[in-house]
């Protein structure tokens, strides 16, 4: 599967995206599993709302961290993402 | 409670919490992992006893949950439960057989928060099914599976194998993608309790595994992208142990019917853990200080030839339950190691299994239900 930059994104319905205090941590759980992720990956997912697409959230999170030339890391992230059934277009 | 914690382990939060709900079940699996004894654990935490406990787990980090059994639909309060769980945050899993669920069940546990249910089938065939259950259910888990996914949950499919159904590997995958599943187990069995008394009628020769295993692997390359698979392994014809419960007291509660905690589903059978119970000392007093919790905890445990093994931070020395069923003594290494000097009593099992497939007057299969747990009890106990 590859990324639309096109299209929206969206967190998949059958995922949970969800802070866990007492790892300190975002999680993505899903039956018999559970990935951590860093806050860059997080701060990512957390954008895919289903209206916004890659050149949304790239320019929503330079915005946010003061920073810019994320497109690519941004962007091999929702690829790793989208092939694991986080995300959906 | 007395510390048995020694402070020099490092303990880690429990992730997962498996809660056996009940011991009872309309089906008869003769693989089933509860205790052969069961049926003389008849008392049951009560509602609040377990939402105490959820409380408790959560707060200490556990998050993924799993509703077990027995069927834990024959509890009246599960959607209460359920609810309770997803207002701490948990991710709930219903281990069901779909006995006793229908269409509104579905939608009132959706509503009260279920993240997801894994409905098991026997096999590919009613009649399959319906023998090795023990119960008429083939027909019902089918239609169970359609309305799990036709009300949005992610749909897990799980299927024991062994060598009655080891055979229809290839229509269980057909099986699976017919019902629309997201997620397959195919769970080799694993032979303790029931299983362990039906070994020699239930464990596979390694042919069949092999046969069945480039079968499932072949689908699952087809498959990906649509259905993740899980393929628990048939660890009779490993070189290694599994690393059991990821290690001791490090990741997995599970509190029994009874509110008993254990380290793994099967412990309670293993001798002078004085497993403690939720009626008694708090979640977090039992993971940390209790004498079952800490029994394997890091390796000051192990004898040789884990002790001085290069493996032993991967596998933690196997399975003492299986120790324990297979050499008598839980310190030992897991038999299934090659390194293990009990390691001949595997090929043993293995060759006590081919032999009974041979033999003219194969034994019956000794189904799980409460007069053959009465009837096991007293072989093992007679007075």
């Amino acid at each position: 599967m590859t990324l639309d930059p096109e299209r929206p994104i969206k967190f998949s319905a059958t995922h949970r995206l969800q802070w866990e205090e007492a790892q300190q941590k975002t999680v993505i759980l899903y039956p018999e599993g559970m990935v951590e992720l860093n806050q860059s990956s997080a701060e990512i997912l957390k954008c895919c709302d289903g209206l916004r697409n890659l050149a949304d959230i790239v320019s929503e999170l330079e915005l946010k961290f003061a920073t810019s030339g994320l497109h690519n890391d941004i962007s091999a992230f929702l690829e790793v993402a989208l092939n694991n059934g986080w995300i959906q277009q | 409670m007395a510390g048995y914690n020694n402070k020099l382990t490092h303990i880690t939060p429990p992730r997962w919490l498996l809660a056996e709900l009940t011991y009872a079940c309309p089906l008869q699996c003769p693989y089933c992992s509860n205790p052969l004894d069961y049926a003389n654990y008849k008392t049951e935490l009560s509602t609040e006893d377990w939402k105490r406990v959820l409380s408790q787990a959560r707060k200490m980090g556990a998050v993924q949950l799993g509703f077990s059994g027995g069927e834990p639909l024959t509890r009246a309060d599960l959607p209460e439960l359920v609810k309770h769980a997803r207002e701490l945050g948990y991710y709930s899993n219903l281990i069901t057989s779909g006995y006793g669920m229908d269409e509104a069940k579905i939608v009132q546990l959706k509503t009260a928060g279920l993240d997801h249910i894994q409905v098991s089938i026997q096999a590919s065939t009613q009649e399959l099914n319906d023998h090795i259950a023990g119960t008429a259910s083939f027909e019902h888990k089918k239609q169970v599976a359609h309305l799990v996914k036709k009300h949005g949950y992610p749909m897990v499919l799980c299927v024991v194998i062994h060598r009655e159904n080891i055979h229809q590997m290839s229509d269980i995958l057909a099986m699976a993608e017919e019902l629309g599943a997201d997620y397959l187990e195919l769970a080799n069995t694993q032979y303790y309790g029931w299983a362990h008394a039906n070994r020699d009628l239930l464990l596979p020769s390694k042919e069949q595994f092999e046969q069945a295993e480039a079968i499932a692997q072949a689908f699952k390359e087809k498959v990906a992208g649509k259905m993740k698979i899980y393929y628990v392994v048939p660890d009779f014809y490993e070189d290694r142990p599994k690393a059991c419960m990821n290690g001791w007291g490090t990741t997995f509660l599970t509190i029994a019917p009874d509110g008993v905690a254990l380290p793994c589903h099967s412990a309670r059978q293993l001798p002078g853990l004085d497993c403690p119970n939720v009626n008694d000392y708090s979640i977090h007093d039992i993971w940390h200080e209790s004498k079952a919790f800490n029994f394997f905890r890091g390796d000051d445990w192990m004898k040789e030839p884990c002790r001085s093994c290069d493996e032993k931070a991967k596998d933690f020395g196997g399975c003492h339950c299986q120790a324990y069923l297979l050499t008598g003594d839980m310190y030992n290494a897991d038999p299934v190691c090659s390194k293990s000097p009990d390691h001949g009593v595997i090929q043993q099992a293995i060759d006590a299994a081919k032999a009974a497939t041979l033999a003219a007057d194969e034994k019956p299969l000794i189904f799980r239900n409460s007069k053959n747990s009465k009837l096991m009890e007293h072989a093992h106990n007679p007075d």
